[in-house]
This record gives structure tokens, sequence and C-alpha cells, in this order.
């Protein structure tokens, strides 16, 4: 099977459940922005997306699409460390126009994944995970998300956690973007530069919106202001 | 007068290919900032041998940078600090009065170490001989313009033409990784009429052939481009991917 054993192969997966996530992460994102504007409308999204059919299946595709990109992510580390030998270089500068997360996606995305540990436990524990066990978790019910948006940022060190948690994902996405197209091959001499500022503009989009969130609880306006 | 400066040398020495290798320290003295790099290491091989030791085994051959021989990793770059050229075309005017310069040969799996700073670059022509070429038939000459090729094509395919096969893109890939080798000799044929006739085969044995050698995957740093002597554009990755993904959807 092509998409395993070769490179190019393997890359293709990784962009294009990158590319998958980063779909989610813009729905997400904008879908956050609501709670600002109405929590009972934030809380209808919540019902919405709460133990039906339709969401249980979304979710496991989005949970299938987080595997794989991991699971490929684990296999590609491997054997790049394996192809670049046992004896590594005594001095190693870095090269004009690396950037930093290029050379750190692994560690970006495993902070990405131990805080969206947290996350889950934060939020889909209490709420979706009530609604198909029947086990109550949380101290609201369960379609409350504005309520546990809430009660977890009115907690500044979450709201910090979460900010970083932010930053990480930031980085992450300023270089998952634009290599995904790369490895998709839709990419040349005229939009390489373009589509680098591409990526970098809708990370920041996606990041600013989730920010918008525990910045606003932070500052205090969460409880009317 | 000629500038003259004194260095000390850290170089990798292994004696052969399962050897353990490690750091020598050499002292060279009044070395001509006009030199080459190449210059100063056969002074250091004439100050061993005077010295009755075994002299540093080094690649070389044309010193112009065009036959893609010379490798070494030095202080941190393969082909050195300056951009943009060979380790023949590196000069010692780069480097200042009393500097520690550490040489290293190029380290990747696919590249093994023959001696000191010698690696097995055979990977490369293995990568090659799976698909880098044009198969011609035999009969008349035919007319060189007899295909039209817009100019804008032709500097694109000549700009990936000019990968000279050093091997400094795996060297300084993290990964390991030989894309932007198998970009150039990919792209500088699927741009021309002539090499498009196999376009699909080539990609796919070509990259077939480098995951077999044991290359890594590429995860577009971009450090590749950076060091490359001849600035080859990881544009080229991009189309190599897109030949390969086309080719595999056409199966």
């Amino acid at each position: 099977m092509w998409l395993i054993d070769s490179s190019i192969g393997r890359k293709l997966v990784m962009s294009i459940t990158g590319t998958f996530l980063v779909l989610f992460l813009l729905f997400h994102s904008i879908m956050n922005l609501v709670v600002i504007i109405s929590p009972e409308g934030y809380n209808a999204i919540c019902e919405f997306l709460g133990a039906n059919w339709y969401a249980l299946v979304a979710t496991s595709i989005l949970a299938s699409g987080f595997v794989i990109h991991i699971l490929y992510a684990l296999y590609l580390t491997f054997q790049n460390m394996r192809a670049r030998g046992a004896e590594r270089y005594a001095v190693k500068n870095n090269q004009k126009g690396v950037s930093w997360s290029s050379q750190n996606m692994l560690v970006l995305g495993a902070i990405v994944l131990g805080f969206l540990v947290l996350h889950m436990y934060n939020f889909w524990f209490k709420m979706q995970f009530v609604e198909l066990t029947g086990i109550h978790t949380g101290d609201f019910h369960p379609a409350d998300g504005a309520a546990y948006v809430q009660q977890l940022f009115s907690n500044w060190v979450y709201c910090v956690v979460y900010i970083v948690w932010l930053a990480a994902l930031w980085l992450h996405l300023t270089h998952g973007i634009w290599s995904a197209l790369q490895s998709l091959g839709l990419n040349n001499k005229t939009w390489l530069p373009r589509v680098k500022v591409i990526a970098n503009v809708i990370s920041t989009i996606v990041v600013l919106m989730f920010m918008a969130v525990p910045v606003y609880y932070l500052l205090g306006c969460g409880s009317g202001c | 007068m000629d500038k003259t400066i004194n260095l000390t040398l850290k170089v990798w020495r292994q004696a052969g290919p399962k050897a353990k290798g490690k750091f020598e320290t050499y002292k060279i003295d009044n070395v001509s900032t006009d030199s080459s790099f190449l210059e100063m290491m056969d002074v250091l091989n004439e100050q061993l041998v005077a010295e009755r030791k075994e002299p540093v085994a080094f690649d070389h051959d044309c010193r112009e940078g065009i036959c893609g021989m010379c490798s070494m990793y030095i202080n941190g770059h393969p082909h050195g600090p300056d951009g943009e050229i060979t380790t023949c075309q590196l000069h010692m005017r780069n480097f200042n009065d009393g500097q520690t310069i550490t040489i290293e040969p190029w380290r990747s799996a696919a590249f093994p170490i023959i001696k000191d700073l010698m690696v097995d670059r055979g990977a490369y022509d293995k990568i090659i001989q799976a698909g880098g070429y044009v198969n011609v038939n035999t009969g008349g000459v035919p007319d060189g313009n007899a295909i039209p090729i817009g100019k804008d094509i032709a500097d694109e395919a000549m700009d990936a033409a000019s990968c000279i096969g050093c091997g400094a893109c795996a060297a300084a890939c993290k990964n390991g990784s030989a894309m932007l080798f198998v970009a150039a000799k990919v792209s500088q044929l699927a741009l021309l009429p002539q090499g498009k006739v196999e376009g699909a085969h080539r990609a796919k044995a070509m990259v077939a052939k480098m995951d077999e050698l044991g290359f890594g995957n590429c995860t577009n740093t971009g450090a590749c481009e950076a060091e490359c002597p001849k600035n080859v554009s990881i544009s080229h990755i991009a189309r190599l991917n897109r030949e390969f993904l086309v080719a595999k959807f056409q199966d």
C-alpha cells in the first residue's frame, strides 16, 4: 500500500489529515466566539452537538483524523531519526530561513496533544460523555456549555494554561498549513511565499479566535461588564 | 602582501567504515586567506605527512564547483559558512585568525563513511539509475529547435539541472531526506517535452529507490535549499510531490 510504504504517500496522509484538522479548528474557533456574543446561542450549539447520531459520527471521524495524524507523525519521526544515522553532528548551526517550528513539529504536536487531553477532561468528559453514558461528572447540565466555559475560565490559571496551549498550536500551524500544501504538490516558485503568508494568516486568525474566549474571561468580562 | 591566519582544526578521523571515529585536533599556521579550503586541507596533509602521520582523506575532484565531489560539514554547515558555493570554492578569508574550525563528514544513514571525511554517495547514483534519464531511440539526430520550449520553462529546467548531486541537501536535512536531489532530477526532465513521456514511471521509480535506500521523509524545513551550493528551490519538491501523486492516482 503506497500510502504507508512510500515517503510521499505518508506525507500525503499527514497533509490530508492535517488539513482536515485545520478545517475543524476553523469551525471550533468560530463556534467558540458565540459564547462571547450569546451564551444562549452557544448552548444551542452544545445541544445540537450532543449525543446525537450525526454529532457522534462527526466526532469519531474527527478522532480518527487525530489518531491517524499522530500515528503517522510518530512513524515518520522514527524513520527520520533512523535515516539521520547513529552519529550526530558535533556542531549544528541553524540555516537562514529555516523556522524553529519546522524543526520541532513533533515536540509542538506533543504539547498540543497534552493540552488536548486536559481540554477533553475539562469539557468533553463533562458534556458529550455524560450524555452518552448517563454518568454525571460535571456541576451543570451536560449541554450547558456556557456555564462550563465560565466556570473553567473563572480560574485565571486555566486562562493562562489555555493561552500557552494556543501559542504552541500557532507555531504548529504556521509550519503545518503551508507544509501540507507543499506535500500535496500545490506549490511553485510564485506561490511558495504566498502560501507561507496564507498559512500565517489562517493560523493567526484561528488562534486569535480561540484566544478571545480565555482573554475575555481573564479580563473579567464573563461576569458582566 | 598576503594576509595569513593561524587556525585550530578539529577533524573527524575514522580509519574505515566499521572503525570507531573521533575528533583529532591540529594546529595549522600561516594559512593564506586567499587560499581555498581544500588548499588549506592540502597544506595540513603535507604537514601530517612530514610528521609521518596518516593524511586526512577527503573527496575532491574539479575544484571549481561543478563536479559535486567535495563534501565536508564545516562549522555546522555543509560546504561551510558561505552560501551558494561548494567546499572547493570556500575561501579562507571567511575565517578569522585563531578560530577553531570543526570539520565533519556528511552524516546520514544512506551515506556511510568510507574513511575520515569521505562518504559513499553511491546511493544518489542508484536513484539516478532507477529513472533519472530519458530513453532515446537510435537514428538521425533530431533538430534541436524542432520542439519549441518557452524561455521560462527552459530556465526552470536549467535551474533544476544545476544540481551537482553533492549530497549537501541530505547532509543538512534533520531527517536525512534526499527529496531536494530527487526533486531536482525529476524536475529537470518533467518540465521538458522529451522528459514528460516517461514522467510517471520516473517519479515512481526514483521515489521508490530513494525510500529503499533509507533516506528520510521530507518535513519541509527548507534546510536543504538554504545549504544547496546551487540554490535549487524547494518548489521543485512540490513538483516532485505533484508528479508522484498524479502518477499514483492514475494507476
